[in-house]
Order: structure tokens, then C-alpha cells, then sequence
């Protein structure tokens, strides 16, 4: 399993320098920004696609629910327009992981193709196991899956992702 | 004498020490029931190394350091591990962690232990020893003290700092443990001065302590050491550890780093003494010293195991007098309120306070800041906290990473002299925590984009190779036809062929044939399975299309 992740880690290490090519800084900025869930939800084939899009001009920059507010905040102040909030029949869902119900698994690869992050491992007529810190709730594996056997779960707060709350309290105006 | 370096700012919060020092240390009691986290310290928490059932004797690993930043934990007492579960600990969050409970049997029997001679050492060794003996620094930041007692490139540092200096209100731990047990501080000292080969040993102690001064001077004394004991005038934060180390040796420890950059070490006198009675005995860190004080009857320090609910502590100090309104865990510049009092006592609990509405009556409403300044002249890390407070509060993270915030030592000088009663260190501590939650996020996110990148280049390259693959057998085929026109044996696969596919068409279409005559068992096993499985998915002809996709 080691040797397996370093001989990946390897073929990822010079694959990342050949299939590289020269992009265009403003796709890359915004492509920085959007949280490369690469679900389509923003109706464009993964993040990059989005990002030329909206490089073009031919995308508005509040289609991508997993990005929510904070998202579409630091892309207008990127690009210099007003933010506004999440487009129509988009809805910002707390992050999730797919877990694959490993009895009813029948080995099929559907989920494997589907996953667009390679987060998928397994082998034909094999149980398949998702990778957690590498899923990204994207949910495209759910639809292939012929015996639906895998659902999303929400990743909950634990000590070490616990964030301090906004301090909440009204301030009193001094008086005159 | 030693010339001081004056640092910026600091505050004079009112002291509450009295109230703990009028008894002594005493041991807290055994109780029955011991909830002790497998995190304790800063990094990757220990992997457990039992389950519900096990019996333990004190002393016992029950969990083994894991990865670099670790340090393994004990057993406090002798008894039986009812549970490996997730328990509420002490923490801001309120949240629970993984803690082994451990239903103490009263005999309190003790693994086997062994004074180690460390002098003859093998450095690595011993440093591997002291993360399994559980060491970490009991200041309250438990950081693994074995990384800190490597030297390093420069294999040796120029000043071990013990930091005796207990700047924060109410807490009394360190003041008693220097007056009671000064000598065995020094031997741990002895260990690190060694492990560092350090050129001089300082003990940085505050004015408010006269007892703890003399006891250690005495000690320093009589066993002969060139150890100094440095008095330091008493100055909230004069016991963190970038301003005990300007205070002593005027070097300033740089942005983000650590003292040992500047050759200077730094631990507080509890980990020596810790580290003495775990190399002289063999026994791990199993126990600590906290002071409860502030609304309890009788306010005292205790010698507590580790995993002593906090509840059983207090009851220990004679319980809670009328009229208490929660509990700070630390002190009160720097602690947070306690959630739940069932978490237990861990390396990092150095103090419990009961709050009373009297000496903890609930904040002053705040009001909008007058941009007076008194924070910035109060801020020991020389920062402008109210331009911060300005940045934090509109969520401008990037300026408030432009103005220093991670210099920022959350000591709370600022909202301590803030006359609008803004709680400024509120606002650092959750703008910190949302940068890094981000950068975890990019993090994540770039990992994704470079898996994904891949993931499209995998696909493209799949496709190429299938597309020269049956280029490549197209010239094939032609050349074969035209070396051999008629080929008996190719005519006979054809036909076997075409029945095949003309046997999966009638499937398809539902007319299902099965060839179930000359099958194995093992065979009839996997098709009745099959047959199975296919009967739990509910719209079969649909789920038949999508499985006929699969390569
Ligand atoms: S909607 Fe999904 S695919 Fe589109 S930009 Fe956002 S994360 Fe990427
Ligand atoms: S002390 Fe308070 S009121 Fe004065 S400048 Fe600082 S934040 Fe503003
Ligand atoms: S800004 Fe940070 S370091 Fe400065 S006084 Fe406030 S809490 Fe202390």
C-alpha cells in the first residue's frame, strides 16, 4: 500500500510536469480562488472550465455553491465587480465526504470514472473504498452507482478544524 | 547581577495569589474513575494501545506517541480500561476527543520501574526515551519536550532559561513547586543543561515570589551549581517565553520562530522537575501540580494524575462555596471557561478557578473604540492591536496579516486596558483560527486541482493509447485478409462470434436464455449471488443498462 502511494506519488511528480501547459494568469487567479470541487454544479465541467468562463465574460462569478459567500467575495474583489449572492436553485450544502456502503459494493468501477479527483480505489469485480481527505463531495459518483451504494456524509467540527466564533456583541454608541 | 532588558507594555492585573499559598502541595486523592485524552499535546495525538477490558497497572503506556510531534501516555492508576471513546475535555471548544477511561481498582499497583542512567546515553536514544516517558512542557503549550532538548546544527545552545516567572493572576503551581521541591527542578536542569550543552542556566522567577526565590537560590547553593536565579520585576507577560527571553539576555526572538534561533532554550520549571523524576525513576508523566483556587472553600495546590475530573479536583479543595458561576481553566488573562466538568485534569491544566459575579462579574458592555492607543502602549509584541481589532472585526484578513497578527501572543494586555472594554484578543484569536482553517482549505484545494489535473491528462492518454491500439490492429486485419483470402478457422470464430452477440441482443430484449446445464457448484453459487444481488436492485432492466457500460 506504501509503495503503492510513493510509485503514484511518483508518476503524479513528473506526469504534473508534462501535462502542463501555459495559462492564462487572470483563469489561473480565479481558478485559485474556486474551491476545486469540481462537481459541476456551476454547469461547466469542473473549476477550470468555470474559471475561463468567467475570464471571458460568459459566466457570472455566483455559480458555485461549494465556494458559497466567502467565495464569491474574494472573486469580486479579484475582478473588481460587486459581489451578490448565490445564483437561482444554487444552495451552499456543509462539506461532505462520499462513503461507499463496502457490503453492498459489487465492484463495477462506475464511481471510479466518475470521480474526478481520482479519489476512488479499487479493482474490477473488487470492493472500492473512497479515500476520505481526498474526496471533495463533489457527489458524482453517486449517480453512476447501480446498486446505490454509496452516500454523503457530513464531516463534522473535531478539536483540530474547531474555529473561534466571531466575537458577537452590540457596541454602545459613546454618548455625546 | 544580570542586566534586565525591559520589554514593551504589560499590564498589572490584581495578583490572587495569596489565596493558594497558604497550604501546601498535597497529593489529590485517588478516585474511581479516570478519563485520560490521547491528546496532551501539541501535535498528532498518541495512538492507543488498549481496549475496553484491558486491565493496566500506573504507569503503563496506554498510548504511543505517533509521527514526529508526540509524546506517548500513561496509566494513572492500576484498574481496567472500560472505554477507547470519545469524552468532553478541556477545551474552548466544549468539544469531545478520544480518551481511554479507566475504572481504577484502588490498589493503585504500578508497572515495574527503572532508574535510567541517562549520562551514559546515546543522545537519540534518550531523546526517544523521554517522548515515551510522555514528557511535554507543563506551561500550559505542551510541546514535546524531546524535540526541544535536541541542540540542533549548532549542537549546543548558549542560555537554558527556566521560566519560574507564573506572570498570570491566581496561579501558584510553579510558586509552590520552587519553594517545596527546588532541588529536584535542579536536577531536571542538570538533565537539560546536559542534553543541550548549555553554556549558562538561568532561573527567571517574578518579585511576588520571595519564598520560591530563596528556596531556589538555597538549592542553588548547596548542590553547587553556577546556576543564577534572576529576579524579574513583576509584569504580566513576563512569563511568556519571548519576554522572559528579552527580559534576561535582550535578544528578540524572531517574528514566527522560536528563542532556540537566537540560542536560547526555553522550559518552565515544571517540566524539569518532570523530566528529573521520570529519568531517575523511570517514571512516565502521570501527574502534575494545579492550583485550585478562586470560589472554593479551601483554595490549595494539588499533585493531580492526569485524567482526575476536574469535578473530583474541586471537591478535593472542600468544593465550591454558594454562588459560584463556572470555572476558568489557566488563568484569567489567558484561560477560557470550562464547558463541561466532567473533562478531565491533562498536561495542560495548570490552574482551575472557580468564578464568584464578584471577582468575575460578566464583561462591561463594550463601546466603539476611541482609538486612545492605551492597547498599543500595553502590547508586550509591540503591535498596534486596535488598526488589528479594526481589520479582524471587518474580516480583512489579509491586513490583519499585514499588521502582524501572528506576532500577537493572545496575553489579552489589550482588552485589559482598553477603557471602551473591547475584548481585542477575542478578535485575534478568531481571526488566527480562520487563516489557518483557509490555508487548510487552499491546501486542500490545490491538492484536488493537481489530482484533477492528472485525472483529465489520464483520460486523454487512455484515449490516445486506445485509439493507436486499434489503428494498429486495422492494418492488421487488412494485411491478414490480404495474405489469407479464406480461413477456415477465422470463419468458425466469426460464427461463434456472432452467436454470442446475437445470444447478449436477446438478453437485452429480455428473452434471458440460461445456460445453467454443465456448471460447477462453485458456478451455481456465483450465479444464485448474482441472481441475489440483481433482485435487491429494484429497476432492473434501467440497472442492466448502466452495468452493460462498464468496460
Ligand atoms: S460549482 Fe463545482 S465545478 Fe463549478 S467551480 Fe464550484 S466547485 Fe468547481
Ligand atoms: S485601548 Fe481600546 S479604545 Fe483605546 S485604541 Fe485600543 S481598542 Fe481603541
Ligand atoms: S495584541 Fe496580542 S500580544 Fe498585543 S496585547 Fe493584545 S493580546 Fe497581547
Amino acid at each position: 500500500m506504501a509503495a503503492g502511494g510513493l510509485t503514484l506519488g511518483a508518476v503524479l511528480g513528473w506526469a504534473s510536469v508534462r501535462y502542463r501547459v501555459q495559462e492564462d494568469p487572470l483563469v489561473e487567479k480565479i481558478d485559485a480562488i474556486l474551491p476545486q470541487t469540481q462537481c459541476g454544479q456551476c454547469g461547466f465541467a469542473g473549476c477550470k472550465p468555470y474559471a475561463e468562463a468567467i475570464a471571458k465574460g460568459e459566466a457570472d462569478i455566483n455559480r458555485c455553491p461549494p465556494g458559497g459567500e466567502d467565495g464569491i467575495r474574494r472573486l469580486a474583489d479579484l475582478l473588481g465587480v460587486e459581489a451578490k449572492s448565490l445564483g437561482e436553485g444554487l444552495e451552499h450544502k456543509p462539506k461532505s465526504v462520499a462513503v461507499i456502503d463496502e457490503d453492498l459494493c459489487i465492484g463495477c468501477t462506475l464511481c471510479i470514472q466518475a470521480c474526478p479527483v481520482d479519489a476512488i480505489v479499487g479493482a474490477a469485480k473488487q470492493m472500492h473504498t473512497i479515500v476520505a481527505d481526498r474526496c471533495t463531495g463533489c457527489e458524482l459518483c453517486l449517480p453512476p452507482c447501480p446498486v446505490e451504494c454509496i452516500h454523503m456524509e457530513v464531516i463534522h467540527e473535531d478539536i483540530t478544524t474547531w474555529k473561534w466564533r466571531y466575537p458577537v456583541y452590540s457596541i454602545r454608541p459613546v454618548r455625546e | 547581577m544580570r542586566r534586565l532588558h525591559s520589554f514593551n507594555g504589560g499590564a498589572h492585573p490584581a495578583e490572587h495569589k495569596a489565596e493558594s499559598t497558604a497550604r501546601p502541595i498535597a497529593a489529590a486523592p485517588l478516585v474511581p474513575l479516570y478519563v485520560v485524552p490521547l491528546r496532551q499535546h501539541i501535535g498528532t495525538p498518541a495512538l492507543p494501545l488498549v481496549r475496553a477490558g484491558d486491565r493496566v497497572l500506573r504507569g503503563q503506556a496506554i498510548g504511543q506517541a505517533e509521527g514526529y510531534v508526540s509524546a506517548s501516555v500513561h496509566a494513572p492508576t492500576s484498574g481496567r480500561v472500560v472505554a477507547v471513546e470519545m469524552r468532553p475535555v478541556a477545551h474552548p471548544s466544549g468539544l469531545a476527543d478520544l480518551c481511554v477511561v479507566i475504572e481504577a481498582d484502588g490498589e493503585d499497583r504500578a508497572i515495574d520501574l527503572q532508574p535510567l542512567d541517562w549520562r551514559g546515553m546515546e543522545p537519540s536514544h534518550l531523546r526517544n526515551l523521554i517522548r515515551d516517558l510522555g514528557l511535554v512542557g507543563l506551561g500550559g503549550a505542551v510541546f514535546p519536550s524531546f524535540i526541544k532538548l535536541n541542540p540542533g546544527e549548532a549542537g549546543r545552545v548558549e542560555t537554558l532559561i527556566l521560566n519560574g516567572a507564573e506572570c498570570e493572576p491566581w496561579i501558584t503551581s510553579d510558586d509552590l513547586l520552587m519553594r517545596e521541591r527546588a532541588r529536584e527542578i535542579l536536577k531536571g536542569a542538570e538533565i537539560m543543561q546536559a542534553m543541550l550543552h548549555a553554556g549558562e542556566v538561568v532561573i527567571g522567577i517574578e518579585d511576588n515570589k520571595p519564598e520560591a526565590i530563596a528556596a531556589m537560590q538555597a538549592a542553588v547553593r548547596e548542590m553547587g551549581l553556577g546556576y543564577e536565579v534572576a529576579v524579574v520585576p513583576t509584569r504580566y507577560p513576563s512569563g511568556g517565553a519571548k519576554q522572559l527571553t528579552y527580559l534576561l539576555t535582550g535578544r528578540e526572538t524572531p517574528s514566527r520562530g522560536h528563542a532556540v534561533e537566537v540560542g536560547v532554550q526555553v522550559f518552565n520549571v515544571g517540566t524539569a522537575y518532570g523530566l528529573h523524576h521520570a529519568l531517575a525513576e523511570g517514571r512516565p508523566l502521570i501527574s502534575r501540580v494545579v492550583t485550585v483556587t478562586g470560589h472554593v472553600a479551601s483554595p490549595q495546590n494539588f499533585e493531580v494524575r492526569l485524567g482526575t475530573p476536574i469535578e473530583d479536583l474541586i471537591r478535593a479543595a472542600g468544593g465550591e462555596l454558594e454562588g459560584a458561576t463556572g470555572e476558568i481553566i489557566g488563568g484569567p488573562m489567558m484561560g477560557f471557561d470550562l464547558q463541561d466538568r466532567a473533562a478531565p485534569v491533562t498536561k495542560a491544566v495548570n490552574c482551575v478557578i472557580v468564578k464568584d459575579a464578584q471577582r468575575f462579574p460578566p464583561p462591561p458592555a463594550p463601546r466603539a473604540c476611541i482609538r486612545c492607543g492605551e492597547c498599543a502602549r500595553a502590547c508586550p509584541a509591540r503591535l498596534q492591536p486596535f488598526e488589528l481589532y479594526w481589520y479582524a472585526r471587518a474580516r480583512d484578513f489579509g491586513k490583519t496579516q499585514l499588521f502582524s497578527l501572528f506576532d500577537c501572543i493572545e496575553c489579552g494586555c489589550c482588552s485589559h486596558v482598553c477603557p471602551s472594554h473591547i475584548s481585542l484578543v477575542d478578535f485575534f484569536r478568531y481571526a488566527k483560527s480562520e487563516i489557518w482553517a483557509r490555508e487548510r482549505e487552499k491546501e486542500a484545494a490545490d491538492a484536488a486541482r493537481r489530482r484533477h489535473e492528472f485525472h483529465v491528462w489520464r483520460l486523454e492518454r487512455e484515449k490516445q493509447e486506445k485509439a493507436e491500439r486499434l489503428a494498429r490492429k486495422a492494418v492488421a486485419q487488412v494485411k491478414e485478409a490480404e495474405a489469407a483470402p479464406v480461413d477456415a478457422e477465422a470463419a468458425r470464430k466469426k460464427a461463434i462470434l456472432q452467436a454470442a452477440i446475437e445470444r447478449a441482443k436477446q438478453a437485452r430484449e429480455g428473452v434471458t436464455p440460461r445456460n445453467v446445464d454443465h456448471l460447477t457448484p462453485e458456478q451455481q453459487h456465483q450465479v444464485e449471488e448474482a441472481d441475489a444481488r440483481r433482485a435487491r436492485l429494484h429497476a432492473g432492466a434501467e440497472d442492466q443498462k448502466e452495468t452493460e457500460n462498464q468496460p
